[in-house]
């Protein structure tokens, strides 16, 4: 190990080489300035040396032409980083439109739990295949954490209670250190993983040899049965909850309010508060599933939501809640007077 | 040359009774005091860095247990922040020199000044409690919910000492302002004050200001916490992340009430070991009161990578660069005073010169924050580290030491050995580059901050820091030993072994309990030592 | 000490002082320093407040119809009234008028003392109707965490501004007291004035408060 000390991270994303030029301008800055800095009050320390016990200094107090230019360059130079820097941040943030790979990450104490789409689940490893964009989906179980792979030069803090999207694109094959970088308690150093980028041959395989069980959508169908939504959002004309195909990243008219977009985090406070966002046109009857779902299948269900092609028709027999009480269709159930423990 | 003698009353030796200490009023007496508390916080908090930096040595981390690192640098961190940098220069230099400086006899509230110190240690005490019985784990930060809900430490304990400690820095500035405004001697006007002075009120201001806002979010953390209520929860429909807004509210601004007292600090000793006044004088005096204003309005950038949106996000980052100008200017003021000036390489200017390069190396690595697409990568990493130990070490206690070399001598009427001081002065230089430079390198690297346990890659660098870190441990012994060893029997010091000018250098070493036998009247500028008739100006 | 020698220095005159006008400007500017670092204590909660205000309009409006208008309007108008008296026992002050300081102290602590009593029979019903934030808090028509965190913040604030009433009234004490004993005169009475600066702030929170939780999308 120690022919390899490292002293500088790998370029493994089409983002980080854009972060190192970044880097590499900021540091000649500022090697320029310490340099220039040092060098004149060592220059003026030696020729300005004391030679006597009692000589005193030049009658000098300053030059207003001499403080605007090291005012104004020094702003300018800021501004040049300033702006580079936005332009960065703004690519590295707004995930770009076009096709990406999802994976849904739940940061718990202390661990990273990665769910593919197609039902794959990972903990503190997640598989990626190489030259293809990777959008991530995050939340927290418990505290605030934080997604950060330095060789890819990015980062997200995951925050409980809402979804944040951190999207990148590895350039090469590889494994690469995942850190957990907000603390978190006991296991915080410990909270680390890997990501393996590989081929797209090898990513096949890889998939294809995975576990088998339920996609995250059909996962997410079961739910949507066992919870009883369908009760109220199904096929029927009339229904009293409002159509879900087609729904992700279209625009909804709240009642009384001006329309939002039903992302990701649209979806899950539709489920956890439906009080605080109802659809124009709609009673608000819906009840809150806090303390029903965890946030494993909360993303379940809103995979099976972004997928639905057809709403599902009314059932026509009781369905069961998924502790076992048996739920007569077309109840409407009230809302819970307390909130229930979610710790 | 006759023998000098100590004068034959001073503040003190007018009374030696424990009681005349601890019930005096007698700011410089208040400044003593402030000086042997923070003192011992230094102490304790460098004792924590120690097991830190031994137990990263290892990259298995096995020195101590997780729980235990994590109270390490949690303590470390509050210890360091509240209890010795953010008082350090401010309560004790600026309560010896804000008086003698005006020409006044005291502070506007003496008794409040006293009160303030008791309140401090009344704080400290909370605090030190909540370390022995069993510590904290939340980082100085207290982000929630890990705060509020997750973490079993008493968390409560040390929000309710640094609570009641923030109230001993509100008095202090709120002292100190008032005392600027109304105190000062015949002729002493704003542009005729020290610049040491307008460093000491942008500061106040800062305190003023900002303190009360930490004061309430620390309140909220332990209401939760002992309450059950649900302010920050969001399971409840808290947000976390308001904490955070309302935490940096005052923590930045903080960190420049820990900067600009150094910056104060060294204006008048680039002035003093020039034997001349300060380049831009009028410009370094605004440059403290921006830095102040534009100080509150920058505190999102410790959230770019927390959930702000990003046009805020570029809001924060605009103005985090526009508060890096008027450090900027003052560097550069303060490098062209040494031009036809007459240089001395006494310590205290040797701390001045390492001040100047430190802390413009730490500020320029916040231009590496502020700048957004790069923050993604370094944020919450050794970098951050890094950069500000660069300007709370390797900048203000620097400031604080070159202070407390320039006025010892005012302080205490003796001299501290020259020899023993310049090795000092540089084996803290030469420690403190040591241990942080390679941090830069481990940041940049992805080596998150708060890690114990880290990928074997990393060591090399982490032991070199740990090396560093003992020889500067060595160099903060150094000073203790000779200065206090100086006490008995350093060479008697004068009114003004310097030839400094300044109102505090015109009266004896020890100064009498009233500063001046006859209140002064001035007539001329600050560090006039050129001796030149004032212009007329404006103000 | 040339012109100082002829009359000695006022009894009130502290040694670090010219004179009594510095003491008493030194005074007030203390004062007024003190009263901003107040504001921005309060402005913390005010801005938790506006955050989840704006966060959750419907359990907001909700939790704040079931605070108790009448008390609280009752209060608004008892705290006014006594920044009536204060600042008519400042003015008494001023013309040197000792036996109408002390009348005039008198009635701002009852009315401060009758504000605290109030206060407390709203907390004594709060805590009936399950209000209290805890394992205890119910409400009916919004969503309980949302609801709840109105609350804790309801209770916070007005609690923090109960506290710095009981310390206004003893302050209150000791200016009565000094005023009893004759250390107030037409040349010196800067502790009236800075008290009347305290108890006007204290004062103006509420007037914030009062509107902010007990009055703004209430429903009739």
């Amino acid at each position: 190990m120690l022919s390899g000390i490292q002293l500088f991270p790998e370029e493994a994303s089409t983002f980080a080489p854009k972060v190192d030029a970044l880097y590499f301008f900021l540091v000649a800055v500022s090697a320029f300035f310490v340099v220039l800095i040092a060098g004149m009050l060592l220059f003026f320390a030696i020729k300005y040396r004391r030679r006597s016990p009692n000589e005193v200094g030049a009658p000098i107090h300053g030059g207003l032409l001499l403080e605007t230019v090291w005012t104004v360059i020094p702003l300018l130079i800021a501004m040049v980083m300033f702006v580079w820097a936005a332009d960065l941040y703004f690519q590295a943030y707004k995930p770009p439109k076009g096709p990406a790979i999802n994976v849904y990450v739940l940061a718990k104490q202390w661990m990273w739990k990665f769910q593919h789409m197609d039902g794959q689940r990972e903990i503190n490893e997640l598989h990626i295949p190489v030259d293809q964009r990777i959008k991530l989906i995050m939340t927290s179980q418990d505290v605030i954490h934080s997604f950060f792979v330095p060789d890819f030069r990015v980062k997200m803090d995951v925050l409980p209670g809402r979804y944040r999207t951190l999207w990148f694109e590895a350039t090469r094959v590889g494994t690469y250190h995942l850190f957990c970088s907000q603390y978190c308690g006991t296991g915080h150093s410990r909270m680390t993983g890997e990501v393996i980028v590989m081929t797209p041959e090898a990513y096949a395989a890889w998939k294809a040899g995975g576990v088998s069980g339920d996609t995250m959508a059909t996962a997410g169908e079961k739910l949507f049965t066992n919870l009883a939504c369908v009760t109220c959002h199904n096929a029927q004309s009339g229904a009293r909850g409002p159509i879900l195909t087609g729904l992700f990243n279209q625009k909804v008219a709240l009642t009384g309010g001006h329309p939002v977009v039903a992302d990701d985090a649209y979806l899950r406070q539709s489920i956890m508060n439906p009080g605080s966002q109802v659809v124009a046109g709609y009673q608000p009857i819906m009840p809150t599933y806090q303390g029903l779902v965890n946030e494993e299948q909360l993303l379940d269900l809103i995979e099976y939501i972004k997928t639905l092609k057809a709403m599902p028709a009314v059932p026509t027999v009781t369905t069961s809640e998924p502790d076992g009480r048996a739920v007569p269709k077309s109840s409407a159930r009230s809302l819970p007077v307390a909130p229930s423990a979610q710790r | 040359m006759t023998t000098a003698v100590l004068p034959r009353e001073n503040y003190l030796n007018t009374d030696y009774r424990l009681r005349s200490w601890l019930l005096t009023t007698d700011h410089k007496r208040i400044c003593i005091l402030y000086l042997l508390t923070i003192t011992m916080f230094f102490a304790i908090g460098g004792a924590f860095a120690t097991m830190i930096r031994l137990s990263l040595v290892n990259p298995a981390g096995t020195l101590v247990s997780d729980e235990t690192y994590n109270k390490l640098f949690t303590m470390h961190g509050i210890i360091m922040v509240f209890f010795f940098l953010v008082p350090s220069i401010p309560a004790t230099l600026g309560n010896f020199l804000i008086p003698m400086m005006i020409g006044a006899k005291d502070v506007a509230f003496p008794k409040l000044n006293l009160a303030s110190w008791y309140i401090f240690v009344t704080g400290g005490c909370f605090t030190l409690w909540a370390l022995i019985s069993g510590g904290v784990d939340t980082g100085w930060t207290f982000y929630t919910p890990f705060s509020t809900l997750s973490s079993n430490t008493n968390v409560s304990l040390a929000a309710i000492g640094i609570f009641i400690a923030g109230f001993a820095s509100i008095l202090t500035g709120l002292n100190f302002m008032v005392t600027i405004h109304r105190m000062r001697a015949p002729g002493m006007t704003w542009f005729r004050m020290p610049l040491f002075l307008w460093s000491m009120y942008a500061t106040s201001l800062i305190m003023v200001l900002g303190t009360p806002v930490l004061a309430i979010t620390l309140l909220l953390v332990a209401a939760e916490r002992v309450l059950h209520l649900g302010i920050f929860d969001p399971s409840r429909g808290g947000d976390p992340v308001l904490f955070q807004h309302l935490f940096w509210f005052y923590s930045h601004p903080a960190v420049y009430i820990m900067i600009v007292p150094g910056m104060g600090v060294t204006s008048e000793l680039i002035a003093a070991f020039s034997r001349k006044r300060i380049f831009g004088y009028e410009f370094v005096a605004f440059a403290s009161l921006a830095i102040a204003v534009l100080g509150f309005l920058v505190w999102g950038h410790h959230l770019f990578v927390a959930g702000l949106s990003i046009y805020s996000a570029m809001v924060f980052s605009l103005l985090s660069y526009l508060v890096a100008i008027p450090s900027a200017i003052k560097v550069f003021n303060w490098t062209a005073t040494l031009y036809k000036g007459s240089v001395s390489y006494a310590t205290p200017m040797l701390y001045a010169f390492g001040f100047i390069w430190m802390f413009t190396i730490g500020g320029l690595t916040g231009l590496f924050l502020a700048a957004l697409g790069l923050d993604v990568h370094v944020h919450d990493t050794y970098f951050v580290i890094a950069h500000f130990h660069y300007i709370m070490v390797g900048g203000a206690i620097m400031g604080y030491l070159g202070g407390l070399h320039y006025w010892w001598p005012k302080m205490t009427g003796r001299l501290y050995p020259e020899g023993w001081a310049k090795l000092g002065a540089l084996t803290i230089f030469l420690g403190f580059n040591l241990t942080f430079f390679p941090q830069f390198i481990l940041g940049y690297m992805g080596m998150p901050r708060r890690y114990h346990v880290y990928p074997p890659e990393f060591q090399a660098l982490n032991v070199l820091s740990s090396a560093g870190a003992s020889v500067l441990g060595i160099g903060y012994l150094i000073p203790l030993v000779y200065l206090l060893w100086s006490l008995k029997y350093g060479p008697i010091a004068g009114d003004n072994p310097w030839g400094a000018k300044g109102l505090e250098w015109t009266t004896t070493s020890p100064p009498p309990t009233h500063n001046f036998a006859v209140t002064p009247i001035v007539t001329e500028p600050a560090y006039n030592y050129a001796g030149e008739q004032e212009e007329s100006r404006v103000g | 000490m040339t012109s100082q020698a002829a009359v000695a220095p006022p009894r009130a005159l502290q040694h670090h002082f010219d004179s009594l006008e510095q003491q008493r400007d030194v005074a007030t500017l203390g004062m007024w320093i003190f009263l901003v670092t107040e504001a921005l204590f309060f402005g913390g909660l005010f801005t938790a407040y506006l955050v989840y205000r704006s966060m959750y309009p419907h359990a907001f409006a909700v939790a704040s119809e079931h605070t108790l208008i009448a008390l609280g309007a009752a209060n608004t108008a008892i705290l006014i009234t006594s920044s009536l008296t204060m600042a008519l026992a400042v003015h008494a002050a001023q013309e040197g008028n000792q036996k109408s300081i002390i009348r005039f102290l008198v009635f701002t602590f009852l009315l401060g003392t009758a504000f605290l009593v109030l206060k407390g029979v709203e907390y004594t019903v709060d805590m009936r109707d399950h209000l209290l934030p805890g394992a205890n808090f119910a409400i009916a028509g919004a969503n309980p965490g949302h609801a709840e965190i109105f609350f804790s913040l309801y209770f916070i604030m007005t609690g923090l501004h109960a506290i710095h009433m009981i310390v206004g009234l003893s302050l209150l004490v000791v200016i009565m007291y000094m005023t009893s004993k004759g250390r107030f005169s037409k040349e010196y009475h800067a502790p009236v004035e800075v008290m009347g600066l305290y108890w006007h702030f204290v004062d103006i929170i509420w007037i914030f408060l009062f509107p902010l939780l007990y009055l703004i999308d209430r429903h009739k």
